[in-house]
Formats: C-alpha cells, sequence, structure tokens
C-alpha cells in the first residue's frame, strides 16, 4: 500500500456515492432551514436525490470494470444493479412511509437523513474493494438502521427492539472484524483482488479460521438461521416505514457484502465455505417455514417467512458460480420489491393509533378495497412462487444453479420449503377474499400518489411475473 | 521476545471475554456495551500485532478506523439505553422479553 506519488483516484468512477453524501448534507442543510412542519423540501430533495443517484449508477458503473482510490472502490455491473435496487427500494420506502410518518408525529428530517446515510452505506458495502472499506461502509449502513428502529422514541417495543438489533448487529460486525484480522493476517493485505491471490497460492489454517468468522458475520446480517434471533423482534418492534426499509434494502445491500467478501476475496476457498454456506440454508430452509406457520402478527410473519427466501438466496451462493450468483441476485431482488409492497399494503390499512398488523386486518379486504386486495394476492402468490410469478423465476433460477453443483436432495427440500410456504401466504389471500371482519376492519387511507404508486408495485410484479427475460438477463449480464 | 502467537494469543482471550460477557450477561445493559467494545480492542490488538510483524501499516491505518467508529457505536448504543430507560424505567437486559412467539 506504500507508495511514494500520490495518485488522485478517478473520482468519476465513485460518482454515484459522492452524489449521495452531496445530497445527504444538501438535504440536512434544507430541512434545518425550512419551517415546513411536514418536511415537504427534505421529502422531496431526498427523492430527487435517489432518483439522480439511479441515473448516475447507471451511466458511471454499469458495464465498467474498474478500481479507483489505489484499488479500494470498485465499480462493475454487478454494484451497477445492486445500487438501482437500492435506491428504487428507498425511493418506495419514502413515498410510502410518508402518511404513516405523519400520523404518528414521526414525519421528521431525521428519517429522510438516516435513511439516506444508511443507503450510502449500502452503496459503499456494495462497491467495497477492500476490508477496510467494506468494514465501513457495514458500519455506516448498520449505525443508521439502529437509530431508524429506535426513532419512536415513546414506544417500549420500539426500544427494545433497537436494543436487540444494536447489540446483535454490533456482535456481528466484532465477528465480522475478528474475521478480517485474521484473513489479513493470513494474506498480508486489505485489498479484496490481492486476497483472492494470496488465498489461491496457499489456504493455510489462519485464512480458514478467518473464513468462518466472516462467514458467521454475514450471516448474522443477514439474519440467516441459526443467527436470527434479531429478526423477528426488529421487524415486529420498528415502525413499519423501517421495517419496509430493512427488510428490504439491507437484505440487497448484504447479497453485495457476501458477493464481495466470501465470493471474490474468498473464492479461492469456495471448498471449506460451501458447507458453511449449505448448513445455514438448509437450517434457514426448515426453521423459517415452521415457526412462520403459527404467527397472528403480519410482520412477525413475514420475519419468518425472510428466513426461507434468505435459504434460497443461499442456494444461489452454493454453486460459486456466476449463473448461481446471478439467481442469488435476481432472487433477492425480486423479493425486496414483492415485500416492500406488502409492507407498503400494512401501512394503507393503518392510521391514526392503529397499527394494522394483525393476520385479522385483512380479512374482507376484497370488500373494503379490491384493488389492493387484489395487490396483496399477486403478492402473496408471488411470494409462494406459484408458476407464472416472479417468485417461481426466481427459484427456478436459483434451483437450478443449485442441481448444476450436484446438490439434487438440497433442491428436493427447498421445493418442500416452499410448499409450506404456500400454506401460510396464501391463508392471506383466503382472510383477504373469504373471510369476514369483526366490525367494519380498517379502511385503506392514504394519498392518490402513495395508492398509485402501491398499485403501480403490485402491478410490476405481475408484469415481471410474465415477462421476467430483460431483469434475467440483466442479473446474469451482471456476473458475465 | 514476545511472539506473534502470543499477541493473537491474548487477543483471543480478549475476544472470548467479550462473547462470555453478552452471552452470560442477564442483569445489566451497560455491560452490554463494554462487551462489545472489548471485542472492538481485541480485534484491534489482531490488526495490530500483525501489522507490525509484517511491518505492512494498513493494519495500523485500519486500527484507527475501528476506534473512531467504536465511539459512534457506544454513542448510539447509550442513546438507545437512554431512550429504553425512559420507556420502562429499567435497563435490565431480562426484562427484554415483551416480544414473543
Amino acid at each position: 500500500m506504500t507508495t511514494d506519488t500520490f495518485e488522485t483516484p478517478n473520482l468519476m468512477l465513485a460518482l454515484p456515492e459522492i452524489w449521495m453524501l452531496g445530497m445527504a448534507c444538501l438535504v440536512l442543510v434544507v430541512d434545518l432551514f425550512s419551517s415546513d412542519r411536514d418536511h415537504t423540501p427534505a421529502y422531496w430533495l431526498s427523492q430527487v436525490a435517489l432518483l439522480g443517484g439511479i441515473v448516475i449508477t447507471v451511466q458511471t458503473q454499469w458495464g465498467v470494470d474498474a478500481t479507483t482510490f489505489t484499488g479500494n472502490y470498485i465499480a462493475d455491473s454487478a454494484a451497477a444493479v445492486l445500487k438501482v435496487a437500492v435506491l428504487l427500494l428507498t425511493f418506495l420506502a419514502f413515498a410510502y412511509s410518508r402518511d404513516y410518518l405523519r400520523d404518528r408525529g414521526m414525519l421528521q428530517g431525521e428519517f429522510y437523513l438516516l435513511t439516506l446515510f444508511a443507503a450510502l452505506g449500502m452503496m459503499v458495502t456494495i462497491s467495497a474493494h477492500s476490508l477496510l472499506v467494506l468494514y465501513l461502509g457495514v458500519e455506516l449502513m448498520s449505525l443508521s438502521l439502529y437509530a431508524l428502529v429506535a426513532m419512536r422514541r415513546d414506544s417500549p417495543a420500539a426500544s427494545e427492539a433497537a436494543m436487540k438489533y444494536f447489540v446483535l448487529g454490533a456482535l456481528a460486525s466484532g465477528m465480522l472484524l475478528y474475521g478480517m484480522s485474521m484473513l489479513y493476517g493470513a494474506t498480508g493485505s486489505l485489498e479484496i483482488s490481492a486476497i483472492a491471490d494470496a488465498a489461491a497460492d496457499d489456504a493455510g489454517l489462519l485464512l480458514v479460521f478467518g473464513l468462518i468468522f466472516t462467514v458467521v458475520g454475514v450471516a448474522f446480517k443477514f439474519g440467516a438461521v441459526p443467527f436470527h434471533m434479531w429478526v423477528p423482534d426488529v421487524y415486529q418492534g420498528a415502525p413499519t416505514a423501517v421495517t419496509l426499509f430493512i427488510a428490504t434494502a439491507s437484505k440487497v445491500a448484504a447479497v453485495g457484502l457476501f458477493i464481495r467478501l466470501i465470493g471474490e476475496a474468498l473464492g479461492p476457498l469456495q471448498g471449506d465455505w460451501q458447507h458453511m454456506v449449505l448448513l445455514l440454508a438448509v437450517a434457514s430452509l426448515l426453521v423459517g417455514n415452521t415457526v412462520a406457520l403459527v404467527q397472528t402478527n403480519f410482520k412477525r410473519m413475514l420475519a419468518y417467512s425472510t428466513f426461507n427466501h434468505i435459504g434460497f438466496i443461499f442456494l444461489g451462493f452454493l454453486a460459486g458460480t456466476p449463473e448461481g450468483y446471478g439467481a442469488a441476485m435476481f432472487y433477492a431482488v425480486t423479493y425486496a420489491f414483492t415485500v416492500a409492497a406488502a409492507f407498503g399494503v400494512v401501512m394503507l390499512l393503518s392510521r391514526q393509533g392503529f397499527e394494522a398488523e394483525n393476520l385479522d386486518d385483512f380479512k374482507g379486504l376484497n370488500e373494503r378495497s379490491p384493488l389492493f386486495a387484489l395487490v396483496m394476492l399477486i403478492l402473496m402468490v408471488s411470494l409462494t412462487g406459484i408458476p407464472g410469478t416472479v417468485g417461481f423465476y426466481a427459484k427456478w433460477l436459483v434451483l437450478k444453479s443449485t442441481v448444476e453443483a450436484g446438490f439434487i436432495w438440497l433442491a428436493v427440500l427447498a421445493v418442500i420449503g416452499a410448499v409450506i410456504g404456500a400454506f401460510y401466504y396464501l391463508r392471506i389471500v383466503r382472510l383477504c377474499y373469504f373471510d369476514k371482519p369483526e366490525g367494519d376492519g380498517p379502511q385503506p387511507v392514504g394519498s392518490g400518489g402513495f395508492k398509485g404508486l402501491l398499485a403501480a408495485n403490485g402491478l410490476a410484479v405481475l408484469l415481471l411475473g410474465l415477462f421476467p427475460g430483460t431483469l434475467v438477463a440483466i442479473c446474469m449480464a451482471a456476473f458475465g | 521476545m514476545i511472539e506473534l502467537s502470543d499477541f493473537l494469543i491474548l487477543g483471543a482471550i480478549l475476544f472470548s471475554l467479550g462473547m462470555a460477557g453478552i452471552f452470560l450477561n442477564r442483569k445489566n445493559a451497560i455491560v452490554l456495551l463494554m462487551s462489545i467494545e472489548l471485542i472492538l480492542l481485541a480485534v484491534n490488538f489482531n490488526f495490530i500485532a500483525f501489522s507490525t510483524f509484517m511491518g505492512d501499516l494498513a493494519g495500523q491505518v485500519f486500527v484507527f478506523f475501528i476506534l473512531t467508529v467504536a465511539a459512534a457505536e457506544s454513542a448510539i448504543g447509550l442513546a438507545i439505553l437512554v431512550t429504553l430507560f425512559r420507556s420502562r424505567e429499567s435497563i435490565n437486559v431480562a426484562d427484554l422479553d415483551t416480544m414473543k412467539g
């Protein structure tokens, strides 16, 4: 790392992050001087920042494969796809949560600021090409998320969830760092490509030791079983607006974390980490489904069902091939957009002093709002993975790479898991269409823009199921 | 002469102490924050030891970043602890069990 001459880094490659940082600071200042009670300027400026970030990311990083900042930062197509997904999900999170936050007195500039910084942390993680940058990205993301979960200060559940998230998240960072220190000691470098070269030459005991800790740390950040204890409590305790963001964008960022740290840096050790990923995948597939069956809280049910989907994403990683990574990326991105819409419906049905988070609140939704009952139908059928939906293509791609890697029994296990999953997903559909609510049931409330965007999100999930080709091609090309 | 392995063993002991502190502690949430600090310091020990014995400065630079982030992390942890205490008048770890299922 010691160089005699200082080389000016190519700042253009890192333009998406620079833009987001500048805009986040601008949002901070504008919000400070605006007297608008609804924080309208901060909202619109954030949305402009996110949309601008998407354009810049596609322009500067798609189809590129270059490093800058003396090899600490990489711009490539995989980073571009993941970043666009993160930015788009953040955009949706802001648009869906505005009414919800206003009703609960949480519509503050800090919400936008912390979420923007969390998104920036995710982007840095995705584009990291050295252990140092990777760590800083993960921490920027995590620290912002801890604060977001605790934002509802008067709610004991939110404080408790934040404390659990904080302690276990910090523990995960500690594990990750301990593993990184071993990797550094074994390879003598912090740079990802240098670590990969050294690991290919000589995989000593120290390196494998470091590998174990890094895999555990990454599994914690993912929320994979058996490192999943924080997920249900955080999903349930956090404000739904924050749950939406954690459940979607941070999963996409975790895919980036896995691909950079374990896929690229430790790619030569695939034989060693394959078994660990296999165990995580099997445990996630088994535990998530069985516990999700008995939940009565919708947010908690989605938390447990997340494990099932994480299991599928890990199946994609398992193969360690470009096709496998592409399939995992496609799975994570489509899953994130589907779940974003599901949390959107929860926020649509919630109103001041009432959270529509119990399964009973969905009873008879069809009579109150046929449109959003239909959206819910599309989402649940897609999460189940019934043929013709985007969830089916995602599962199919992942299973294809699993079978090609020679794990036929695992593919069978995953399909059985998906069939069990059908039970609790389709139960929601039954509640929406065939059950009568006790009393009136929660009415959908929200601005026209929110409803329109939510319906468009549901329609997008439907259309992706009918025409998945383009997105599949993009995800595969990202690793081509 | 102190060997590299001695430093690594010290780091491992500190790391294990931190882990044990998190999992065994059922009383005070502040002990959790202290355990987290201990884990990070164990990592710093490792980095400095490797960096010194390999003659590569990058590890020591990493330690500066970890120290800075750890400070920010404690600040957020304490802030969450304050909101927790305000809402339930207790920072007993065993009381953090209202959500089940």
